[in-house]
């Protein structure tokens, strides 16, 4: 448990630093103007969701070679956290498409397209697992199902891209030029926000591993089994 | 391998010849979908970017209905059990699905195309057209059949199979969509079909590669008991 | 309102007030997980003085007879 504690730690002081930094140190965007500190948010968002999927997938190639379910769980977990940051990811994209261009959404941002798609498409994984009824196999179908769309994240980007450099694509902005003191601020938010993403991950995997032991313990000592409610998506741990 | 997926293959086809429901369906849906563009879209006749759209879009969804009925037989009347105990490479049965599923949808194809003229499309079908259309469609096709078995393959277990696939599918076909409309659309161009940008190609050609073979190592995990 | 912050500022205020909603909304979550955790937890450290208790009353029911 210490180490989540350092994490936290560690994570408060790099995203509150990164946020002030993009506040007070890094320069007003000559194009965008004060708009463009949205940036500091919603790309290490966008950047750490899908490198969140990408491990997921690993994770899940760790568990079909293996049958561990850990591995399982931990790529269960980082999908599901991606998922969730992706919702960050979408509305701060649209806020940023609003105060830019005046529209809340751009066909024409090839970013922010592709992580739709991707978006959706892991939004069937939770359905998927729930659909299955046993244990083992709602593991290892989940698992196939995550490399592929792992496989999928860069070839969706890369079409899209593909698509629709045809007209211009109206990027946010490009990470061409930036400024040194930019450059240090995006960083220190990529960093905080890996690590946010990191701590959130291992505190949920640290709670379902307990909640697994408290079951087994109540069910080995004999206790009345709380009655399922239904079934879960969630990877079950089977008892010790 | 290749004498399983021979076999496998042959026992798909002459599944479907004595029963044409899935090759008749996939064409009757394809028109009935024509028309429901020319209602919906409230125009006489189509041609480039808004031609290879519905085409394609056609295609998709006419795949679908394919995709849902691909292994239902097989998980209904016990196919999965008697192929299992066979000992033969598992992926023979991705292989040969895959195989059945990409000539359905080339024979839909070699039909639809020339309705599509009759019904929809605005410059005439030349050779030339056809052949390029043609072209663009079956590097398409590829894709969609790797990833329509795969998928249908991951649906068997569920039954919520109806709703979930195509869920799953679709997005993960856009690329497909993408490299086809935009392959097809200077090839349907009013003004005399234009050649076929090489980079759609080579995007599909890229798809079909990285999921062909990803399907190919993952799908033994599929059919474990 | 958008006079303290500069041009456009609501738009960049709103964005990060979405990301702390989402992460509050997180917390909250686990928080309410814990919470059940710790009354499964209670019952566990009910079980041995039921089982003594349930123990005491047999013994109780036998002995008189």
């Amino acid at each position: 448990m210490t180490s989540l504690r350092i994490l936290s730690l560690a994570t408060v002081a790099l995203l509150c630093g990164g946020f002030a930094l993009a506040a007070f140190h890094a320069p007003m965007d000559a194009n965008e103007g004060f708009v463009q500190k949205i940036f500091y948010l919603h790309v290490p968002l966008a950047l750490v969701a899908l490198g969140g999927f990408v491990f997921g997938a690993v994770a899940a190639v760790q568990h079909l070679r293996s049958g561990d379910p850990r591995h399982d769980l931990r790529s269960y977990v980082a999908i599901h956290l991606s998922l969730v940051l992706g919702i960050a990811v979408l509305v701060t994209g649209a806020i940023w498409a609003k105060a830019s261009w005046g529209i809340w959404w751009e066909w024409r941002e090839p970013m922010l397209v592709s992580f739709l798609i991707v978006f959706l498409l892991y939004c069937t994984y939770q359905p998927l697992r729930f659909s299955i009824e046993d244990r083992e196999k709602q593991s290892r179908y989940a698992s196939v199902f995550a490399v592929t769309a792992g496989a999928f994240v860069p070839l969706c980007f890369g079409a899209v891209r593909a698509a629709e450099s045809y007209i211009h694509p109206q990027t946010f902005n490009s990470t061409d030029n930036l400024p040194g003191s930019m450059w240090l601020a995006f960083l220190v938010c990529l960093a905080g926000m890996t690590l946010l993403f990191v701590t959130l991950w291992r505190f949920e995997i640290a709670h379902k591993m307990t909640r697994a032991r408290v079951r087994s313990l109540k069910r080995r000592l004999g206790g009345v089994d709380d009655p399922v409610v239904g079934r879960s998506a969630a990877p079950q741990l089977s008892s010790p | 391998m290749r004498r399983a997926v021979g076999a496998l293959l042959r026992k798909e086809l002459a599944l479907e010849l004595r029963a044409p429901m899935t090759l008749a369906g996939m064409l009757l849906f394809s028109v009935t979908t024509l028309i429901v563009f020319h209602f919906a879209l409230d125009e006489r006749s189509v041609e480039g970017d808004l031609a290879a759209g519905v085409l394609v879009v056609t295609l998709l969804f006419a795949a679908m209905l394919g995709i849902n009925r691909l292994f239902v037989t097989d998980h209904e009347e016990g196919g999965f059990d008697a192929f299992l105990l066979a000992p033969v490479d598992r992926t023979a049965l991705f292989v040969a699905k895959a195989l059945a599923l990409l000539g359905f949808l080339f024979a839909l194809e070699l039909v639809m195309l020339p309705i599509f003229a009759l019904l929809l499309l605005g410059p005439t079908l030349t050779a030339g057209v056809l052949g390029k259309s043609l072209l663009v469609l079956a590097l398409a096709d590829v894709g969609i059949a790797v990833i329509g078995t795969l998928v249908a393959a991951l649906g068997i277990q569920t039954r919520a199979r109806d709703l979930l696939v195509p869920l799953i599918a679709l997005p993960l076909l856009v690329p497909v969509v993408i490299g086809a409309a935009s392959g097809l659309s200077p090839v349907l161009e009013a003004a005399g079909d234009a050649a076929v940008p090489g980079r759609w190609l080579a995007i599909l050609a890229l798809y079909d590669l990285v999921f062909g073979l990803l399907a190919y190592a993952v799908f033994d995990f599929l059919l474990e008991e | 309102m958008t006079d303290n912050l500069p041009d456009n500022g609501g738009y960049v205020a709103a964005a990060y007030l979405v990301f702390l909603a989402l992460l509050l909304v997180y917390v909250a979550i686990m928080a309410i997980r814990l919470g059940r955790l710790e009354r499964e937890l209670t019952q566990l450290d009910e079980l041995p003085d039921a089982a003594d208790h349930a123990a005491r009353e047999r013994a109780r029911e036998q002995a008189p007879a």
